[in-house]
């Protein structure tokens, strides 16, 4: 009884070394990187974790397909290093000593990596499936793009301050029109007095304070000294 | 009654004004790349010798002739002696190429503005292709960045040949820039008066912002220790002379008849000789402190570039040996490859191609300059930073500053002679002028906004003002010295300013600056000629990198229209001035 016992188990092992190997048909590598995604609060990879992660295995594979009824010990794992990463395998529990395709394992896994991410608090890149590519969510694009929204925004504030300042120089201009003509109705009949200079009135010259004019700053140099 | 000529409130306006358009790009992202090319602090030295020997000189004569002449350059040439209208002519044509391909950059500039206002920054990541599983193509082969500039941006297209479309997007924000140009010269002095309050100031505040910044990211040191280290055996290299000289001279955009343009709204009574001594000395001096901001950010972009390079390595070096993580650290980094080398031949042998060997000097060597620099390696450090959009904000207003108040001088300089010139001003009011000028400019410009775009937009920055530029300042100074006189010109500086100038001032006039002129001039002509065909660099998009290509046939022919278009002006206007006499002397009857 005994030695049937270990006889069967022995084999098990034999197949299971033989179904879960690197490189094998229908095996994927898996790599974590939890000190980067965790940093400080990482924990440790032991056997619990490998239990969690044939528990979330099997899970997919019955989500995936309703028929499925993978069980727990149907996920082999193998050949576990110190990075953390390891090859995983699913065997098909209705026929014996084989393993579930390749694409199906990799449908399976596609459809639930948000939840198998989040069983062990990872991302997509923490928690690599080393065959299986995920799918990048797009940016999100609002509808019109934003650029466009500034631009409008800016277009109308330098629009508006070109209308403003046209329009107001045709009116200063007209205004000007209209006291010219005015003062030259005046000065035909002598009522107004405008100081000129030069042909040019006083208004229009610049009325700042003097400049010195360096030529006779000087001036006390100009008398010979005692 | 005759009407008065527009005048700047205060002189402060004038100062503001001339900084405004002396400080432009070139400070930002030319003279840093000369900086890091010719010896980095010893660089300062050749720069100040050509600041005092050409640079403060030729400002002074430039101002001095716009104040007293009190005309545009077309004008103020034609008093100083007539067969000199085409020095006028030329610098108006040269100022007309310069306006229009210059404001494509300040589109450029709108353009990252308007699309700062994202999180994350467009330029942080790549888009995804068309099935969504990994990135664009194009986009892997190169960086983030240049694929935003290259591909977003100008969506260039891989040879000048093949012209493309014009963008539309591009397009807009060339209207959008126009019209801001519009705005701010519409009203002539009064409106550019007020502006350049603004355009002057507003650079030097974000400036000193990026400055605290930059000195305070984390790696900025190794930039700014790398650079200005002197290595003195550049100042044998003639080349090192000959950049400071080039720098000082276009720096201060002598010859586009701006500078007379502003001078010539003075009283003239100004003191233009203290105007520009504080005009040329800022300039330098913004040269450098920009300078140290861009180095302090190379500083932080390369050192992020080789910790980047460090960690992928080291995660390539984990992932294959299957070590345990943490085991592998930056310190113990070239120890464990020794160690992995001699324990594993086989694997290491194939994997060493993948390892880079990541050098932080070899990220410090890259040096850029033109709008590669201030849009692809700016955009790269500010996508890095806490907080980007508030730093890209700042970083592309300052550009849009810098690069209005130098399109307000380039306008100022077409203008201020058809405003002058009273057979077009007494038809149409001045807005109208400008209007003409500025639709006219943005019409032009669309050229630059198609596919192909960037290639010409090239052609013109390198060609459309060098060549031209030097001869016009050589002719105007040698008139000024030798054809007016300089003892007429003292005197006239003696009325207005009120004391004659000294004798630094007139040896630099009579000998040392059109001596340098005249050199920098032979060594462009040589160097032209010596190089044979004219290159360029065309973006590929299968490598993801710029090649050289030669330009096609109808490229050289525009590069010799645009020299020639503005050299020629000069012995035309003489010549046709003399034909003019010939005839009216003839035509008159001679007096008994």
């Amino acid at each position: 009884m005994l030695r049937v016992l270990l006889l069967t188990l022995s084999v098990v092992a034999i197949a299971h070394a033989e179904l879960c190997k690197p490189d094998a048909q229908n095996a994927f590598k898996v790599r974590l990187s939890i000190k980067t995604a965790l940093g400080d609060n990482a924990y440790a990879w032991d056997a619990n974790e490998e239990y969690l992660f044939k528990a979330m295995v099997a899970f997919a594979m019955r989500r995936y397909s309703s028929k499925s009824t993978t069980q727990i010990s149907n996920v082999l794992l193998c050949n576990v290093t110190d990075r953390v990463s390891f090859w995983f395998v699913v065997t098909d529990s209705s026929k014996n000593v084989t393993t579930v395709p390749g694409s199906e394992v990799e449908a399976a896994i596609r459809l639930n990596r948000n939840r198998i991410n989040s069983a062990f608090l990872l991302s997509d890149k923490t928690l690599q499936f080393l065959k299986i590519t995920s799918t990048l969510s797009p940016p999100v694009e609002p509808s019109t793009p934003v650029w466009l929204i500034v631009f409008g925004v800016v277009l109308c504030l330098i629009v508006a301050g070109i209308v403003f300042l046209i329009v107001a120089g045709i009116q200063q201009r007209k205004k000007r029109n209209k006291e010219s003509t005015e003062r030259e109705n005046l000065e035909e009949k002598g009522e107004v007095t405008v100081t000129v200079e030069n042909g040019i009135p006083c208004e229009a010259l610049d009325l700042k304070a003097g400049h010195i004019n360096g030529v006779f700053a000087a001036d006390d140099e100009r008398f010979t000294s005692l | 009654m005759e009407k008065s000529r527009p005048l700047w409130d205060n002189p402060l306006q004038f100062v503001f004004a001339c900084i405004s358009y002396a400080v432009g790009l070139g400070n930002v992202w030319r003279f840093p790349y000369l900086c890091q090319m010719y010896g980095g602090g010893g660089f300062l030295i050749p720069y100040f010798i050509m600041l005092i020997a050409e640079g403060m000189p030729l400002l002074y004569l430039e101002l001095a002739v716009g104040q007293r002449m009190r005309q545009g350059s077309i004008g103020a040439w034609k008093i100083i002696s007539p067969y000199l209208c085409g020095v006028g002519v030329a610098s108006v044509i040269v100022s007309f190429f310069l306006s229009m391909y210059y404001n494509v950059i300040n589109a450029w500039a709108f353009w990252y503005l308007f699309h700062s206002f994202q999180e994350p920054l467009p330029w942080a990541t790549c888009p995804l292709n068309s099935n969504r599983t990994g990135y664009e193509e194009e986009c892997e082969k190169t960086s983030t960045t240049q694929y935003f500039w290259y591909r977003q941006t100008l969506n260039i297209s891989p040879s000048l040949e093949a012209s493309g479309s014009v963008q539309w997007e591009q397009a807009l924000c060339l209207t959008l820039a126009w019209l801001v140009v519009y705005l701010c010269i519409l009203r002539g002095t009064e409106s550019t008066g007020k502006v350049v309050y603004v355009t002057a100031s507003l650079p030097y505040c974000v400036l000193i912002i990026y400055l605290i910044r930059g000195l305070t990211l984390h790696g900025a040191v190794n930039g700014l220790v790398y650079m200005f280290t002197p290595k003195l055996e550049q100042l044998s290299n003639p080349k090192t002379w000959i950049s400071a000289a080039t720098q000082i001279f276009f720096s201060l955009g002598l010859g586009f008849g701006s500078l007379i343009a502003f001078a010539s709204y003075n009283e003239p009574s100004n003191n233009c000789e203290r105007h520009a001594i504080i005009v040329s000395l800022i300039n330098s001096t913004t040269s450098i402190f920009a300078s140290i901001v861009t180095f302090s950010i190379y500083g932080f972009k390369a050192t992020f570039n080789y910790e980047s390079c460090i960690s992928k390595v080291i995660l390539l070096l984990m992932n294959a040996f299957d070590l345990e993580e943490g085991s592998l650290t930056a310190d113990n980094l070239s120890e464990m490859k020794d160690y992995l080398m001699a324990t594993h031949p086989q694997e290491y042998a194939q994997l060493s191609p993948q390892l880079k060997n990541c050098s932080l000097e070899a990220e410090l060597d890259t040096a850029v300059q033109g709008t590669g620099l201030a849009f692809i390696i700016y955009s790269e450090a500010i996508k890095n930073m806490e907080v980007p959009q508030l730093y890209s904000v700042l970083y592309f207003v300052m550009l849009l500053m810098l690069g209005i108040g130098s399109m307000l001088g380039n306008t100022a300089a077409i203008l201020t002679p058809l405003t002058d010139s009273r057979v077009i001003a007494a038809r149409f009011p001045k807005e109208v002028i400008s209007g003409v000028v500025c639709f006219i400019n943005c019409v032009i410009g669309l050229i630059f906004t198609m596919e192909a775009g960037n290639y010409w937009f090239d052609i013109f920055n390198d060609y459309a003002a060098t060549l031209s530029l030097l001869l016009i300042v050589l002719v105007e100074t040698i008139a000024v010295c030798y054809i007016y006189g300089i003892r007429r010109f003292e005197k006239d500086l003696q009325t207005m300013i009120g004391r004659k100038p000294n004798w630094y001032w007139k040896v630099m006039w009579a000998f040392a600056s059109p001596l340098l002129i005249i050199s920098l001039f032979i060594f462009y002509l040589t160097d032209y000629i010596l190089t044979g065909t004219l290159q360029y660099q065309a973006w590929d998009a299968t490598q993801g990198q710029l090649v050289t290509k030669d330009y096609p046939g109808y490229a050289l022919a525009v590069i010799g229209l645009l020299v020639a278009a503005s050299t020629m002006c000069i012995p035309l206007g003489a010549l046709v001035t003399f034909i003019r006499k010939r005839l009216k002397r003839e035509s008159v009857p001679t007096v008994a």
